[in-house]
Formats: C-alpha cells, sequence, structure tokens
C-alpha cells in the first residue's frame, strides 16, 4: 500500500470521528518526543507533526510558542526524520509532517521524499504552499507515494473547492473558520452548509478542525466530516505535563 | 545562466512580461500564502490588472502625488560633496515627499486601491516606521482605519515615528513575537490579514510579499525614477551609475526601474553590511543569502542549514530584514544591477558627511546608498552619480544619540 493511501485507510477504518492530533516535535522537550508520539498514537488515527519554523505566519500563539521552544531545543527536520526511523514498526498510526515551505527546500525535495518514505511518514501538509506553487514538491513526493494535503477553508470559492478536494492527497483539511491556529473556540454558524459542501466536493475523506478544544465540538463536527483536527489544545497538554492520550480519549463522543 | 539567457530575461523585463501570470521573475516570486488568503490574493491581482490601471484611478493618484505628496520630488546637485568625492554627485530627494520618505508613494496608491476595492480596514508593517507614518497619513487621507504592527525593537529605536503614527490616527501594536524588528511585524500584519481577509487590506511597505504585491510596490515607486531619468537628462546627462539602498527594496527599485534599458548606466544596490559578515551580523541578502521561501515569496534569504530564518543586524531599522524583494533577486541574477554593501559605521560617516557638505541629514537607509556610492567614487573619479535619497533622518535622532554617547564612552574607556 502506498503511504499515501495508509492516511485515507487510517481515516476510513476508525470509528467516527476520527481524531487527527497535532503535537509540535521535541515539544515541550526532544527527549519526550517518542514517549509523546507513543501515547498519542495509542488514541488518534492519524498524527501529524509540526517541523518548528521560525516564521509560522499561519499560527497562533500556541504554536509560536512551540516552535520557538523547539528550535531552542535544537530540533531540526533531520532530526525528526531520525526519531521516526528509529521508532518504525512501534508506532502503526500513519504519521503526516505539518511544515512550512522553508525547510523542506532547505532539505532539498528528492532526499527528503526518500527519507521521509524511509522513516515511515505517509505524507505532509504545507500551510504556506498552496495548489498553484505545489508541483515541484508534489512530483517529488509521487516518487514514493507520499500525501500532499490540500486545504480548503470557508471563503474558497466553489471551483476552486472542487480542483483542491480533487487534487488533495491523504483527506482534504477543512479549515473551520479564516485566521490562524488555536484561539477562539465557538465554532462557526455556517458549519453544517460549509462541510457539507467540501464533503461533497471531495472523493477522499475530509478532516476539519482550528481550535478545537471539547467533545462537544468533535461531536459537532464530526456530524459532517470523517475527522477532526485537534492541534493547539493537544500541544497545551503537552506543555502542562499532562496525559495526550487521556486528553484525547475525553475528546471522543 | 548563458548571456543569451541574461538578455532574453532582462528584455522581459523591459517589455513588461515580468511578473509572469504566475507572478514570477523568472524563478523568482510566486505566491506562497495559506489557502485562506487565495482568494484575497487574486482579488488584488485582479484589481491590479483592471482598475488599477483605468485612467480614472491613474487620475486620482496622479492628483494625490502632485497635490498631497508633493511631487515631482527635487533633484538636488552636490557641489560641496563632490569636490569631496571628485565626482559629479545628484541626489533624487525622496525625503522632502511627504511625511519624509519615498514610503508615501506607495502608501497613497495601495490606500486609493484598498478603497476602490471596497476594503474596510487596512493593516501594515513597519521597520523603522516609515512606511508606518505613511500609510497613517495615506488611510487618514482616504479615510480608512489602520492598525500597523511594528516589532517591539524598532518601537523602541524609532519612538518619533510611533508618536507619528497615533497622532495620524493608527493604531500601534508592538509585536514582541520572534525577532521583533520587521520580520516579525510583517508575520503579525500577516497573522492578522489571515483573520479577515474579505475585509481587510494588507497594504504592504515593500516589493516583496506574494504576487501582486512586488508588481504593484514597484509600480507605485517606480515614478522616482522616471522623474529622475528625465530631470538628469534636464539638466546633465544621464548618471554613470545608480545608487540606493536596499532593505525590502522598494526605493531601489523604484529608482532603477527607469534605467534598466540604458545599458551606460551601471546601477548599484546596497544593503545592510551591519557589523560583519557573519550570519546574524549584517541584513545582506543578495550577498550572503541563497533561494527560499518567505512571506508569500520565493526569493534570496538568510537562512541556516535547516530552513531556520535568521536574525539580522543593521543599524537602520528599515534594512534589517531576511529577504528581498524577487525582482531584486532577478536583477542579481542576470547581473544588470550590482549589490554591495556598507558597513554601519561607513553609514554613520557617510549620513555625517551629507549633513556637514550640503545640510540635508539622510535617514540611515539612505545613508547606506551615500555610503556606497562614496566607495565607489573613489575608485571612479570624475563620474557623474545619481543617489536615490530615500529618506530623511528626522527619525534617527534617538539612535544617532545613542551611538554618539556609546562612542564618548567608549573614547573614555581607551
Amino acid at each position: 500500500m502506498l503511504p499515501r493511501d495508509r492516511v485515507t485507510q487510517g481515516i476510513q477504518a476508525a470509528k467516527k470521528p476520527a481524531l487527527v492530533a497535532f503535537l509540535t516535535a521535541g515539544y515541550p522537550t526532544r527527549e519526550g518526543f517518542q514517549a509523546a508520539l507513543s501515547a498519542i498514537a495509542s488514541a488518534a488515527d492519524v498524527i501529524e507533526i509540526g517541523v518548528p519554523f521560525s516564521d509560522p505566519m499561519a499560527d497562533g500563539v500556541t504554536i509560536q510558542r512551540s516552535s520557538e521552544t523547539a528550535i531552542r531545543n535544537g530540533v531540526t527536520l533531520h532530526w525528526i526524520l531520525d526519531e521516526l526511523a528509529a521508532c518504525k514498526g512501534k508506532i502503526s498510526t500513519p504519521l503526516l509532517l505539518m511544515s512550512y515551505l522553508n525547510p523542506l527546500v532547505a532539505y532539498g525535495y528528492p532526499q527528503l521524499a526518500r527519507d521521509a518514505a524511509a522513516a515511515g511518514v505517509s505524507g505532509f501538509m504545507v500551510p504556506d504552499l498552496p495548489l498553484e506553487e505545489s508541483a515541484p514538491l508534489r512530483d517529488a513526493f509521487a516518487n514514493e507515494g507520499l500525501a500532499l494535503v490540500q486545504f480548503v477553508t470557508p471563503a474558497t470559492p466553489a471551483d476552486r473547492l472542487e480542483r483542491l478536494c480533487k487534487q488533495s492527497q491523504g483527506f482534504v483539511y477543512a479549515v473551520t473558520r479564516t485566521g490562524i491556529t488555536g484561539g477562539q473556540s465557538e465554532l462557526p454558524e455556517d458549519l453544517t452548509e460549509y462541510l457539507s459542501r467540501v464533503k461533497a466536493a471531495s472523493p477522499i475523506p475530509v478532516c476539519a478542525g482550528f481550535g478545537v478544544r471539547s467533545a462537544e465540538q468533535v461531536r459537532r463536527i464530526g456530524e459532517h466530516a470523517d475527522g477532526v483536527i485537534v492541534g493547539s489544545a493537544l500541544v497545551e497538554v503537552l506543555e502542562q505535563g499532562n496525559d495526550p492520550a487521556e486528553f484525547l480519549a475525553s475528546l471522543r463522543p | 545562466m548563458t548571456s543569451m539567457d541574461r538578455d532574453a530575461l532582462l528584455q522581459a523585463l523591459l517589455d513588461g512580461e515580468l511578473p509572469d501570470a504566475q507572478g514570477r521573475f523568472g524563478p523568482f516570486g510566486g505566491r506562497y500564502v495559506p489557502e485562506t488568503l487565495m482568494p484575497a490574493i487574486n482579488r488584488l491581482t485582479e484589481a491590479v490588472e483592471t482598475i488599477f490601471t483605468t485612467q480614472a484611478f491613474q487620475r486620482a493618484l496622479q492628483s494625490e502625488l502632485t497635490g498631497w505628496v508633493g511631487r515631482p520630488t527635487a533633484l538636488t546637485r552636490c557641489d560641496r560633496l563632490g569636490l569631496q568625492w571628485n565626482a559629479e554627485v545628484w541626489l533624487k530627494r525622496e525625503d522632502l515627499a511627504h511625511t519624509g520618505a519615498h514610503k508615501i508613494n506607495n502608501a497613497i496608491g495601495q490606500a486609493l486601491l484598498a478603497k476602490a476595492i471596497g476594503a474596510t480596514r487596512v493593516v501594515a508593517e513597519t521597520g523603522a516606521g516609515q512606511h508606518g507614518v505613511a500609510t497613517a497619513a495615506a488611510c487618514a487621507r482616504v479615510g480608512l482605519p489602520c492598525t500597523v504592527y511594528m516589532g517591539a525593537v524598532d518601537v523602541a529605536r524609532q519612538a518619533p515615528n510611533v508618536d507619528r503614527m497615533h497622532r495620524l490616527g493608527a493604531e500601534v501594536v508592538s509585536v514582541t513575537s520572534g525577532d521583533r524588528t520587521l520580520r516579525a511585524a510583517i508575520d503579525e500584519a500577516i497573522r492578522d490579514w489571515v483573520t479577515d481577509p474579505k475585509s481587510t487590506y494588507y497594504l504592504i511597505g515593500s516589493a516583496i510579499g506574494p504576487h501582486p504585491y512586488p508588481l504593484l510596490v514597484r509600480n507605485l515607486q517606480a515614478v522616482i525614477g522616471q522623474e529622475a531619468r528625465v530631470q538628469m537628462l534636464d539638466r546633465a546627462e544621464l548618471p554613470d551609475a545608480v545608487f540606493a539602498c536596499v532593505g525590502g527594496g522598494s526605493n531601489s527599485i523604484g529608482l532603477f526601474h527607469a534605467f534598466l534599458g540604458d545599458e551606460e548606466v551601471q546601477l548599484f544596490g546596497v544593503e545592510a553590511g551591519g557589523t560583519g559578515s557573519a550570519l546574524g551580523q549584517n541584513s545582506a541578502t543578495l550577498a550572503a543569502g541563497r533561494p527560499g521561501v518567505l512571506h508569500g515569496a520565493n526569493t534570496m534569504l538568510l537562512y541556516d542549514d535547516d530552513g531556520q530564518i535568521q536574525e539580522t543586524h543593521s543599524v537602520s531599522a528599515g534594512l534589517d530584514y531576511p529577504g528581498v524583494g524577487p525582482e531584486h533577486a532577478l536583477l542579481q541574477m542576470i547581473g544588470r544591477v550590482k549589490y554591495v554593501s556598507a558597513s554601519d559605521t561607513e553609514s554613520l560617516d557617510a549620513l555625517d558627511e551629507l549633513c556637514a557638505m550640503e545640510g540635508i541629514l539622510p535617514a540611515l537607509e539612505s545613508a547606506h546608498a551615500l555610503a556606497g556610492a562614496r566607495r565607489w567614487a573613489q575608485r571612479n573619479p570624475g563620474t557623474r552619480i545619481l543617489i536615490g535619497l530615500s529618506g530623511r533622518g528626522d527619525k534617527d535622532m534617538p539612535i544617532l544619540a545613542e551611538v554618539a554617547s556609546r562612542k564618548e564612552n567608549n573614547d573614555a574607556a581607551a
């Protein structure tokens, strides 16, 4: 099975809604990364691993803070892939890397695709890479069967939504509101209508989220999407030294 | 790259074929933004192609440039400085434009565009504060509320401009994240824009960012070079060399553009050499950087082997930026513009010299162009040199006072 299909299958095989959990690699500590990963793997259906970047322009304060600290802790993309290679086989949950583009540029696309596939990574999501600019990275990933997940937002026009959903791999990331990650936690009023539109346009599973932090939100999003993405809230749980698996379990309806 | 490729790219640039439909200047440029911003970027691209080019818009802009900004700005011949340098020295005086720098050319143009496309508020970033002041003034002029993001380090070192922004009705947000200078201010302005891309207009201050900003800002700043070229031909001949400082690169691209086709005119961009050549000691992106992606564009950047953007240093807040406009990256690649750097010390000396010789206090940014030109004049005696004096130095008084007192302390210690 291609790495990218493992993501799709992981979501389809999960108890609805699937939980997609985000953590910043090496935060709060480098030493705790593998343990955090294992704990999250026991409770999530897909894991997004954040590659820290110096200029996270689409992220709110929580992920800004975790990225800054992780960089200070010496976390790099090379280190992350080494760590993942070291625990390959121990974690069966599909893994995605979430990274801004420049760390990937610095690594070099062909080498990155090979190393990521070898480390057991199923794909990437790149918040500052719109579809129009994605061909070189997409081509490099295609050789290894890695997914490049596309984002859609409530502001995406209908024809563009169609195109993004067709091109997305693994799943479609439906951002539930405009803005940066984390922050306000109320779900938008037109959530149902929006997610129904995305679902109708997408041939693959749709996972939604932005600022999700309660079981009630997971339930509501889960009525209209295949999976729910939990990011900043989980990073804060790890930050406070609490059990991420327990937190994720508490979000299940 | 062959010289034929280089000539073809320059010709394409001169013919207006670059940026292309993807917003690319050769390999540089593009639109690397979060999906949330794509509808806004597409809307703006359409507005730049339609509204901006209409006669009505251009007439309104022209009327603001003459009646409110005070264009054309003067071209000043500097005989005493010229005698000192053994050169014929001319200054294009953007320091005489309203609010004291070239930034106003761009700010008023984009504020008019923001209004025309129905935006209800404006956000902007600022380094030295000149773009913030220009945006605050332009927004007051067209009647739009505005919020200016400014790094906490810059808020401290450019205090007079913070007061001016407040006075002109802008909300100033001190940015304490990231490197707390221009780069962090841009990150924060983009975060604001992402939150409400429909009614918020991001009024970017330099020829950087995702397409169409580098094109839009260059077109609004091109007036500098267009005027200067006519003024030079009126009063002398074309210059042998043109110098302008380069941070993001808006005043330089504006000055250079009219001269790109004049083969005999050498063009020089002067970056901030700071205190040394190591990473973190300067902001000499074109001299020391490599291609990468930041703030929406593929361009030359200062970053480490892991892709992390590097902190920069310059005595001048306006040049303290790890990236550069994509069009400059192309001009360097094809060799049409040479990029050099001037250190903090050389620039401070050049500032003092212009004060003493010509009675003009330049901005610290502009002093870098003077320093670069002075060094070139020493090796090329008897030449005619045009220098972009991008802004006035009143805003730099706190820094200049601090530098002076540091020097006194050092002298006392020695």
